[in-house]
């Protein structure tokens, strides 16, 4: 009896923070926010749902940090080098027939995975003629990805990850330790714009070549991982490429038919060349 | 390896189990090997896993039971449906969850109690979807991970199974179970094995 009125709390919750300040997490995967709302009513120390979505409803000031518990960073720079060294072998030779190129990291989080492209295409000798999106539902995170810091103790793994993904350069010359901060050099950011878009609300706003979407999807139930993907495929041009995480896929999509598999181990899709 | 003793249980009492959770941890190859190769053909229920396993590296687990178990393997992935008869792992570092309308969804959030997959965040998912249908194993492990989940279970109406922590590789998570289930079952893996047999037959 219990879990039913935990469930309807939830939905009203998820209800009220659409209505009231249009994030819309109702098309979320549900266990993964339960367990999260749940850690949000703790830290406020609200003894049920119910006064959770009272609180949020009537002090805005709480909604930042309640988007920092409904919205999951987890990021690495290069996460899964595996991924970014087929990115260099099979997407990074087609890239280089276009004059310019644009770019988009949806859900890019505080803009790990940005990063990892700009220094990525940097080596590949890409970086001059392309733009780079990087797009995301909380403005804290991308507030952090526009800075380009993050914590020196993190740096032995981005470098690891960076040698794995078979990197041409050294990490060390993309950025400059401070007080235990690496601050990533400003030219990577150069070309790049990070700005507020909804997969589950926005509409197409370019077009591009390379959509990187990694770690995102599974966050989301079918409806809206299609809605996305029905984004990513407008956005993208005859033969683009998208990246998904390595344990998501178009398997259970509607668009598993129009894109090819260009590598099923790292989740790389070209665009079908057809009208 | 296996003994055949046939100890009388309660397990009749689980005619409408849904399905398996099972945690392990240190030790994990071994313990398993002593259950999932004795799963027979046809076996009604899914079973999902978690071992905890360093992140990184690709697992090793599906190519491990492929060869050995009469029913499917596979790592799940997200959105995966649950299909009975299938044993599906966690991957490695990710969290797996189990949906409303029984799929199966993944997550990287922070690792919980340092483990991600965490086997709390899978049982007590599973113990929101599958109430009393759901019976919950934690198996050899040094880890506390594991016990909140395994209570979540039971709370729930499930059915919770305890490896006998004396006779597991690595005691401390079946007794840290055992310490937030006292009521538990307490078997050693070949009571285990026979005890989901039994419960499907």
């Amino acid at each position: 009896m219990s879990e039913l009125t935990h469930d309807i709390e939830l939905s009203l919750l998820l209800e009220a923070i659409f209505r009231r300040y249009h994030y819309d997490f109702r098309g979320y995967s549900m266990a993964s926010v339960k367990r999260r709302v749940h850690q949000a009513k703790e830290h406020f120390r609200c003894p049920t749902i119910s006064s959770l979505q009272d609180r949020v409803l009537h002090d805005p000031s709480v909604l930042p940090k309640l988007l920092s518990y409904l919205t999951v960073q987890v990021s690495d720079l290069f996460r899964d080098p595996a991924y970014f060294r087929a990115l260099r072998e099979l997407v990074i030779p087609h890239l280089k027939t276009y004059p310019s190129l644009k770019v988009w990291v949806a859900g890019c989080s505080t803009g790990e995975e940005l990063y990892s492209l700009a220094i990525l295409f940097r080596e590949e000798g890409l970086e001059e003629r392309t733009m780079f999106y990087g797009t995301d539902i909380n403005p804290d995170a991308l507030q952090q990805a526009d800075a380009g810091v993050y914590s020196l103790n993190r740096i032995p793994q981005f470098t690891e990850n960076h040698r794995r993904a078979g990197g041409k350069s050294s990490l060390s010359d993309y950025y400059t330790a401070n007080y235990g901060a690496a601050v990533f050099d400003k030219s990577l950011r150069q070309r790049a714009v990070f700005s507020d878009h909804s997969l589950v609300s926005d509409e197409v706003f370019a077009e591009v070549q390379l959509v990187s979407c990694r770690n995102v999807l599974i966050y989301f139930d079918l409806e809206i991982q299609n809605r996305a993907l029905g984004l990513f495929q407008d956005s993208l041009v005859r033969k683009g490429f998208l990246g998904l995480g390595a344990k998501e896929s178009l398997r259970y999509s509607q668009y598993a038919e129009s894109f090819v598999e260009l590598s099923r181990e790292e989740r790389l899709y070209q665009k079908r060349g057809g009208a | 390896m296996i003994s055949s003793r046939s100890t009388s249980l309660p397990a009749t009492k689980n005619a409408r189990a849904a399905a398996i959770a099972i945690g392990v941890s240190s030790g994990a190859v071994r313990a398993l090997s002593e259950i999932l190769p004795l799963l027979p053909r046809h076996f009604p229920l899914p079973v999902l896993i978690v071992v905890h396993l360093p992140p990184g590296e690709k697992s090793a687990l599906v190519d491990c039971f492929e060869g050995k178990c009469q029913i499917a393997i596979r790592e799940a992935e997200d959105k995966d449906p649950i299909v009975d008869g299938t044993i599906y792992f966690a991957p490695p570092d990710y969290h797996l969850l189990v949906e409303a309308d029984r799929r199966l969804s993944l997550s990287s959030e922070e690792p919980v109690l340092f483990s991600r997959p965490s086997i709390d965040v899978l049982f007590e998912s599973a113990a929101d979807v599958y109430g009393a249908a759901l019976i919950g194993i934690i198996l050899t492990g040094a880890s506390n991970d594991g016990a909140g989940g395994l209570k979540a279970i039971v709370a729930a109406g499930g059915t919770a199974l305890v490896q006998r922590p004396d006779l597991a590789q690595a005691s401390e998570m079946p007794q840290a179970a055992l310490d937030a289930c006292p009521n538990a079952l307490v078997l050693t893996l070949p009571q285990i094995a026979n005890y989901l047999q039994q419960t499907v037959a």
